[in-house]
């Protein structure tokens, strides 16, 4: 009886179907790791860990009330920019890029944090000015992305700020931003694109030329690119089998476990086994899109929305990148690839999509 | 605010989100499709080519080395062998400062100043990411001591190798000749003969000689172990192997017994000797003097070694036996007289009176003889026995330039005998047309005169001489000079058995007649006497003189007054038994003087040697000791 009472009270703004998506996902994550990882089970532990900390966020944060998630929207963009700026002026530098912050006790990346404030702030902006919407808010909010974006792309982080700047693009176009004003943006993109390839550093630019064409430097700066391609390619229909790809086990795939897991999985299990992964993750943003689409505020379908979107980027850049269709960006697998950083950053997102779903159905009920 | 214009709103509002919507569930529907055929692309489409790609990524073929054919005589006695030994090598690539590392190694292991200097040179001519020998046949304390302390030296390995060794060393120089290194120019050459993948683990090729010519056959065919290897190179398993197939072992028609007997007999003589069987064109002795130790080139000769042999005036790098080209001389005229049978100018009983001189009509000039005062009367027969030159001024006129040409050409002069070894020289046999092409000149009369003694333009090797000796010897009946007896074949085939290249087929008169004088030249009266005294077997033979330099109208040839490079050459040609020969020579001793003091009694220590098992007598002795402590 207590036991029911328990489970009911746990599953209370639990979603089952996200949930049952999600945990699929997390099970492939799982099972290419210890394949990874040479048989090795210390991966798939440490993933484990990483996922039991990023369920405890996503319960927390999908009993959270509503308000007090959109309460925290200011507070939580201030604080993250304080830290980007304090990044900027004093981080520690680690491979060419000063990207964490010493906290004394741990290293902290708080662009990982802005991948929530970013749209948490401008989904509490658009709601705040609903009802009398004007250019002058598309331009704050706009600003309100930017700023965060451009002291990223600083750290350099190309990954990082891609994908948040497309959290806050999905934001301001759900929110309706003319049609006209996203062809200008465009427009004046294109037109400016010489003078951000200046702005790029060297190891960005190398990155974007080797997809053109990376056999240019088939021993530098594309070996990763071509290797991943080799191990897609050499997969086939079937895949060469569980734990026997050889790309993956003969130390030829650069970091298997992270940004390159896709490439493991797609020796191993082949087009089939693609197909599958697709599937699974169709099937988490699909429902992501059913929960927007049900959201009843401004704020939550925004929210919804830009989560769900932000989602589907994520994997669609690393899948991307390791089929060799965009370039070498150094964004992990959503959910497969090992870190506790991303798991914890995309699981409170989902933590927040659950919120949006159960609360809304409690207010109706 | 009316709560019915909020619903307006708020309607419109969520219309126009649904738009948004359904647009971004199309943009996510796009993209999603373009992974899938992307990956489609990637594992179905071109699955083949990137399975090839991961394929050679993880699969690493090692060469394994064939082992090189062994070289033997007829009579199994090895003249070229392999020995396993131990090898200090240094990758430059990967060694940063090459000349300390090369003295860190020199404090374990001693690197004499020649080793060095080899080493220099392969630095200079090697190929790319190749190993190089900076020593080689590393000692057992050397090898321990190194095996100790290589830690130290990346770059630097200790390889197990087989060695090449010719145990005769400079005795069958110009006849084997050698391996070395193989250089970029050779390697170019594999590749476009499409041969590069069998040496992909060789350092060494056939230079020069038997081992160039043979190369194909002594290589053998390289195995391959196709190991399974991570990203960094390391082994994993090894996948598969495929034994390499050792070279064939060669037989040659050389006696190395008579070899030995034949280089010692030249002493401090440089020239070159062929022996042939005239049965079956068998060679059975080549010398070249002087030679070289094939030894030095094997791992690249040093620098010193190579500016001496290259700058020695006696050239002991060029083989003489092959490409020396000298003029016959008087050992022209038993095939000179054979032409004046054949073309019915000369009767066997013509008969000359010799003054000592030969004029053409209507010209003062006088071609001597080598006798002063002449040979009184002189036919067919006498006139090879005393080598009586204005027999033979006169015979030349009358046959002329071209019907000479067209008779000797028959016997090999002037071309290829296609010998198998590489870099045979053609020698030179005249004609009017060959005069006209290559000077643009008329043939003078005179030009034939002396052409009828061999001198002039004629020019032949020791090679093409020994072959139309052994080709007069079996009566006309010619057998292709060879020096390979047979190649290492299964038990079940049998070689080939050699064919007759051509028959000349010389009347037996014209034979008997020639060959029987020749017989005369080393008795009593003959100009080989002084060799061939006592000797137990009949000898047929020929002496000649080739005049390096030519002697003044009026003045007389002396050999005192000459420095010792311009003294004529020595020619011997011999067959014996005369009657029913086993064995044709030619020998030539360079500045050796008259053929008949020193060339034929190299002749006669190789023919007593072959046909009476004989080594030298003591009394010569002297000369071959002397010989043997130079060597």
């Amino acid at each position: 009886m207590s036991l029911q009472l328990i489970k009911q009270r746990f599953m209370l703004h639990m979603d089952p179907i996200l949930l049952s998506g999600l945990g699929a996902l997390l099970l492939v994550s799982l099972l290419v790791l210890y394949s990874a990882g040479g048989g090795n089970g210390m991966r798939v532990l440490g993933q484990l860990g990483n996922i039991a900390i990023g369920f405890v966020a996503l319960w927390v944060v999908a009993n959270m009330p509503l308000h007090w998630l959109m309460r925290s929207a200011v507070p939580i963009y201030v604080l993250g920019m304080l830290m980007l700026v304090g990044v900027a002026l004093f981080g520690e530098i680690s491979h060419g890029a000063r990207r964490w912050l010493n906290l004394g006790f741990m290293n902290f990346q708080p662009s990982e944090l802005m991948k929530i404030a970013v749209p948490l702030m401008m989904a509490w902006y658009f709601e705040k000015h609903e009802a009398t919407l004007t250019m002058k808010n598309y331009v704050i909010a706009t600003l309100l992305l930017l700023m965060p974006v451009a002291l990223i792309v600083r750290q350099p982080d190309l990954g990082t700020s891609i994908l948040i700047g497309a959290s806050g693009f999905y934001v301001l176009f759900l929110a309706g931003l003319s049609w006209r004003v996203i062809g200008g943006l465009l427009l004046t993109a294109a037109a400016s694109a010489p003078f951000l390839w200046n702005m790029l550093h060297d190891y960005q630019r190398h990155r974007i030329m080797m997809l053109l064409d990376p056999s240019q430097d088939a021993l530098g700066k594309g070996y990763h690119t071509i290797q991943g391609m080799i191990a897609v390619g050499s997969g086939g229909l079937l895949g060469k089998g569980y734990m026997q790809g050889t790309q993956t086990h003969l130390d030829f795939l650069p970091e298997r476990t992270t940004d390159f897991i896709f490439a493991v999985y797609s020796e191993e299990f082949g087009f089939v086994g693609n197909l599958f992964l697709l599937g699974l993750f169709a099937f988490v943003i699909g429902r992501g899109f059913m929960i927007t689409a049900k959201a009843s505020t401004y704020f939550t379908r925004l929210m919804a929305g830009s989560i769900t979107l932000t989602f589907f980027t994520y994997a669609f850049v690393n899948m991307g990148m390791v089929s060799g269709i965009l370039p070498v960006v150094g964004v992990p697998l959503p959910l497969i690839s090992y870190g506790g950083t991303s798991m914890l950053t995309l699981l409170l997102g989902f933590g927040v999509l659950m919120s949006i779903h159960t609360h809304q159905r409690l207010v109706k009920t | 605010m009316t709560p019915h214009v909020e619903l307006k709103n708020h309607q419109r509002e969520r219309y126009l989100f649904s738009l948004r919507l359904i647009f971004c569930l199309g943009f996510v529907g796009v993209l999603m499709t373009a992974l899938v055929a992307r990956t489609f692309y990637l594992q179905v489409w071109k699955h083949e080519y990137f399975d090839t790609m991961a394929e050679s990524n993880r699969i690493f073929v090692v060469p394994i080395v064939p082992n090189r054919g062994v070289i033997t005589d007829r009579h199994g006695e090895v003249l070229a062998r392999n020995y396993a030994g131990y090898t200090l090598e240094l990758t430059p690539e990967k060694i940063p400062d090459l000349n300390a590392t090369i003295e860190e190694i020199g404090k374990l292991v001693e690197i004499k100043p020649k080793d060095l200097r080899r080493f220099r040179k392969l630095m200079s001519e090697r190929r790319s990411l190749q190993t190089l020998p900076v020593k080689t046949r590393l000692t057992d304390g050397e090898l321990a001591r190194f095996a100790a302390q290589r830690y130290r030296f990346p770059g630097v390995e200790i390889k197990a190798r087989l060695f090449r060794e010719y145990p005769l060393s400079a005795t069958t120089s110009h006849l084997l000749g050698y391996i070395g290194r193989i250089n970029q120019q050779e390697l170019d050459d594999l590749e476009k003969k499409d041969l590069a993948g069998n040496y992909l683990g060789s350092d060494y090729i056939g230079k020069t000689g038997i081992e160039e010519r043979y190369e194909k056959e002594m290589h053998g065919v390289t195995g391959l172990e196709q190991i399974e290897v991570d990203a960094g190179g390391r082994a994993v398993r090894m996948l598969s192997r495929t034994p390499p197939q050792s070279g064939k072992d060669l037989q040659l028609t050389l006696d190395a017994g008579l070899q030995k007997v034949a280089e010692e007999a030249f002493g401090e003589y440089r020239g070159a000797l062929v022996v042939i069987d005239p049965a079956n064109g068998e060679i059975l002795s080549f010398v070249s003097k002087p030679g070289y130790d094939p030894n030095l080139f094997i791992d690249g000769i040093d620098t010193e070694s190579w500016d001496a042999l290259n700058n020695s005036p006696d050239v002991p790098l060029n083989n003489r036996a092959l490409r020396g080209q000298y003029p016959p001389g008087s050992t022209i005229k038993p095939f000179m007289a054979l032409t004046g049978l054949h073309y019915d100018v000369r009767s066997p009983d013509f008969a000359i009176s010799d003054p000592g001189f030969y004029t053409l009509q209507g010209s003062s000039h006088q071609y001597r003889d080598w006798k002063t005062g002449g040979h009184g009367k002189v036919d067919m027969f006498k006139s090879i026995v005393v080598s009586c030159d204005t027999y033979y001024y006169g015979l030349a006129t009358e046959l002329g330039i071209d019907r000479m040409h067209e008779y000797l050409e028959q016997f090999g002069f002037g071309k290829h005998t296609g010998i198998d070894l590489k870099g045979e020289t053609s020698g030179l046999l005249p004609s009017s047309e060959w005069k006209m092409k290559r000077y643009q000149q008329i043939w003078y009369p005179g030009d034939t005169v002396s052409a009828g003694i061999g001198q002039g333009y004629n020019l032949v090797t020791p090679l093409q001489l020994a072959f139309a000796t052994a080709t007069l010897a079996n009566d006309g009946v010619a057998y292709q000079p060879h020096l390979v007896k047979d190649i290492q074949h299964a038990p079940n085939e049998n070689p080939a058995q050699p064919e007759p290249l051509f028959d000349l087929h010389i009347p037996a008169a014209h034979l008997s007649l020639v060959k029987s004088a020749m017989a005369a030249v080393v008795k009593p009266g003959g100009t080989a006497v002084g060799a061939f005294w006592g000797v137990p077997y009949p000898v047929a033979g020929k002496t000649g003189t080739a005049q390096v330099i030519g002697v003044k109208q009026g003045e007389k040839y002396d050999a005192e007054k000459v420095s010792e490079y311009n003294r004529d050459h020595a020619w011997f040609i011999a067959f014996a038994p005369a009657d029913k020969p086993r064995i044709a020579l030619a020998v030539l001793v360079e500045n050796g003087g008259h053929g008949g003091s020193t060339a034929a009694p190299i002749a006669r220590k190789v023919l007593d040697f072959y046909l009476l098992g004989k080594k030298p007598k003591p009394m010569q002795k002297v000369q071959e000791q002397a010989g043997a402590e130079d060597d």
